[in-house]
């Protein structure tokens, strides 16, 4: 029971980072914006966030510092991608190529440092719950911030006009535009916000899952959150399921390898990346009649006046 | 006042010829500032960078040698990228053909083998680089799935399969339990140009391929296929190119070439398997691409510019301690630069009055 329990809690801990970072990427995918430097913005959030963090003691100031750089990062993102109308594909792989420089140059002196990482929630009684107690009322604040954040999304994207005119903006720009909607500034909200989600998603890292900074310890979660946008079909709920279920994939390879199973560990590590492949396949596959993707998703938009 | 942005009549010549130099002169400025932030004097770092590398032999040869992996994977990404197929998993297939032509090298290990080995040994890695990046071609072409993280998602599977094989089966008996194979026998290793140099036969191999690439664009039907399904899809449907071919072409080259580039780094500057062999070639190897215009001569250039700062970045490392993540950052910027400039071929900024804005503004 109590492996049971064990690993649960640390499915959830490995889905975090995950799901935050999708989140944020899905509402600027839904905008029409693709951004394949999530995996940039997250290790040097990552790297921010233990700086913030370290230097002032306080895991919140930290979780803001890991979203302040994330916010920056995609800013320059947007500068490119929707002020200079450059190729999104190309701007998203510069930005992680100078994001994982720009990490290991700010973290270089917090190599080896150690914080106290981010508290449980204790609630007398409740959390003693045997089972259900430590995982339903036992998590860290990020935990319970991304499944609101998730709620949240769905509720802004499909319950309110701004949310409406975002999907508009991703699904056909023109027309938005010709309704006198401000397409690209709407994009460059939707990109920020993004870009504070997957600072978010790296600073969790070193804040609460593991109590200290090494390079590049993102190890490739930012693009797993961008296949998990693929996989949810760009809708917010399947996005929990996504990435609960990689989480899991991570988590029970580790077990397997503790478990001494006599598989070579270097093919359970692989294990979350095969995984990613393969369900990219066969959602791709089961969906040929038509595309769920935003029609505009990845395409440069120049206003014409 | 405002600034927008408008597209151009027709492309700009000018800027097309100028773009580059300005983004590595944007880069350079960029680069003076941040050593100034780091507390170091920014004109003799930048020496140190660009100009110490290239005063003596053992440098230039260096340059040479970090410069033809880069130049080799460059020209097989540009064709992708010039028929809008997103192979950014060059890494993977340089790590797997690294692998694949290893495994002949391990096996007739201190055997009679001949001549025939160091050639085989580079076939089987171009074929295993090819085969490895058809798996996301196929993956896109069959079912549709985004080539962009397939290929990303492999090149991770590939570097741990490189770290099993080292640790395990063919981990060197005599190697003190290091993760490496045995040193490679003379026949498995490419052969110096000069006597006890570092400039290797890799590097003539990577001008062929650079005038090889430059035949294929300028002067096949298949390299005119590959460019107008890029630039015009709709064109190259009416025309009857088979887009989905060309992927799978454009996809199996570069995977080609990059699994070449992986099996003459092993057996030549490096000369066993080992993990780490590649400082990230498949990756800058997309920079060089793009900072040579998608062009074999410009991308031959931007090889060598890029393997300049990789020399200039160790060396500024041991002299005046500046951090090799420093390298990374340069790259980074300057593919920004490099991007950016490139938008101002199509697009032109223009300086209009704000109040037809308003106008617009209150609909």
């Amino acid at each position: 029971m109590e492996l049971i329990e064990a690993i649960i809690l640390s499915v959830l801990a490995a889905s975090t980072p995950l799901l935050l970072a999708a989140t944020g990427e899905l509402v600027a995918e839904r905008s029409g914006v693709l951004n394949l430097g999530v995996e940039g913005m997250m290790i040097v959030g990552a790297a921010c966030g233990f700086g913030g963090a370290w230097l002032t003691g306080s895991i919140i100031i930290g979780a803001l510092c890991g979203m302040l750089a994330g916010v920056l990062m995609s800013l320059l993102f947007a500068a490119m991608a929707l002020g200079l109308a450059v190729n999104q594909v190309a701007t998203g792989l510069a930005l992680t190529i100078f994001g994982v420089g720009l990490s290991g140059l700010i973290g270089a002196r917090f190599v080896g440092e150690r914080i106290t990482p981010a508290p449980h929630l204790q609630i007398p009684f409740v959390t003693d719950i045997p089972l259900i107690g430590r995982i339903l009322f036992g998590e860290d604040a990020f935990v319970y911030l991304s499944l609101a954040l998730v709620a949240a999304v769905w509720w802004f994207l499909y319950r309110t006009r701004a949310g409406l005119i975002l999907r508009a903006c991703g699904d056909n720009h023109v027309s938005a535009h010709a309704l006198g909607y401000p397409v690209l500034k709407i994009r460059m909200y939707a990109v920020m916000f993004g870009g504070a989600c997957a600072g978010l998603a790296g600073a969790y890292l070193p804040l609460a899952y593991t109590p200290f900074f090494i390079p590049g310890m993102t190890a490739g979660r930012g693009w797993i959150a961008l296949a998990l946008t693929v996989f949810a079909s760009w809708l917010p709920g399947r996005l929990v399921i996504g990435a609960y279920l990689f989480g899991a994939v991570t988590i029970l390879q580790l077990h397997a390898q503790g478990a001494g199973i006599g598989i070579p560990s270097q093919f359970m590590s692989s294990l979350p990346y095969l995984a990613t492949v393969i369900v990219l396949v066969l959602l791709s596959r089961a969906r040929t009649g038509g595309s769920t993707a935003p029609a505009a998703l990845g395409t440069v938009f120049v206003p014409d006046r | 006042m405002q600034l927008i942005l408008e597209k151009r009549a027709e492309r700009s010549k000018i800027v097309a010829l100028v773009s580059p130099l300005i983004a590595i002169g944007l880069t350079i400025v960029t680069m003076t500032i941040l050593f100034m932030v780091l507390g170091k004097n920014p004109i003799s770092a930048l020496y140190v960078y660009f100009i110490v590398p290239l005063t003596d032999g053992y440098s230039l040869q260096e340059i040479a040698v970090k410069a033809t992996p880069l130049v080799m994977i460059a020209i097989g990404l540009s064709l992708c990228y010039l028929a809008n197929a997103w192979n950014i998993g060059a890494e993977g297939q340089f790590l797997m053909g690294a692998v694949a032509g290893s495994w002949i090298a391990v096996k007739t290990q201190g055997t009679e083998a001949g001549h025939w080995v160091l050639p085989a040994m580079l076939l089987l890695g171009a074929i295993a680089g090819a085969l490895y990046a058809l798996i996301p071609a196929i993956c896109k072409v069959r079912f549709g799935a985004s080539e962009i993280l397939t290929s990303l998602m492999l090149v991770y599977v590939a570097d741990l399969l490189l770290d099993y094989l080292v640790r395990g089966p063919w981990r060197d008996p005599q190697g003190f339990n290091f993760p490496t194979t045995a040193e490679f026998d003379p026949v498995a290793t490419v052969p110096t140009l000069i006597e006890g140099g570092r400039l290797h036969l890799g590097s003539i191999l990577a001008l062929i391929v650079v005038a090889a690439g430059a035949v294929l664009l300028g002067k096949t039907i298949k390299g005119f296929e590959i460019r107008v399904v890029g630039a015009a899809p709709r064109a190259a449907r009416f025309g009857g190119f088979n887009a989905n071919q060309l992927i799978l072409l454009t996809f199996a080259i570069s995977g080609a070439l990059a699994g070449l580039a992986g099996i003459i780094e092993v057996a030549g500057p490096v000369g066993h398997l080992q993990p780490g062999i590649s400082p990230g070639y498949g990756f800058t190897a997309i920079i060089v691409a793009f900072l040579g215009r998608l062009n074999p001569i410009g991308i031959l250039i931007a090889g060598l510019f890029l393997a300049l700062t990789f020399i200039g970045g160790e060396q500024a490392q041991i002299t005046m301690k500046i951090p090799l993540d420093v390298t990374k950052v340069f790259q980074g910027i300057l593919l920004f630069y490099v991007l950016a400039c490139d938008s101002l071929i199509l697009y032109r900024f223009r300086i209009v009055s704000s109040s037809p804005q308003v106008a617009r503004g209150a609909h």
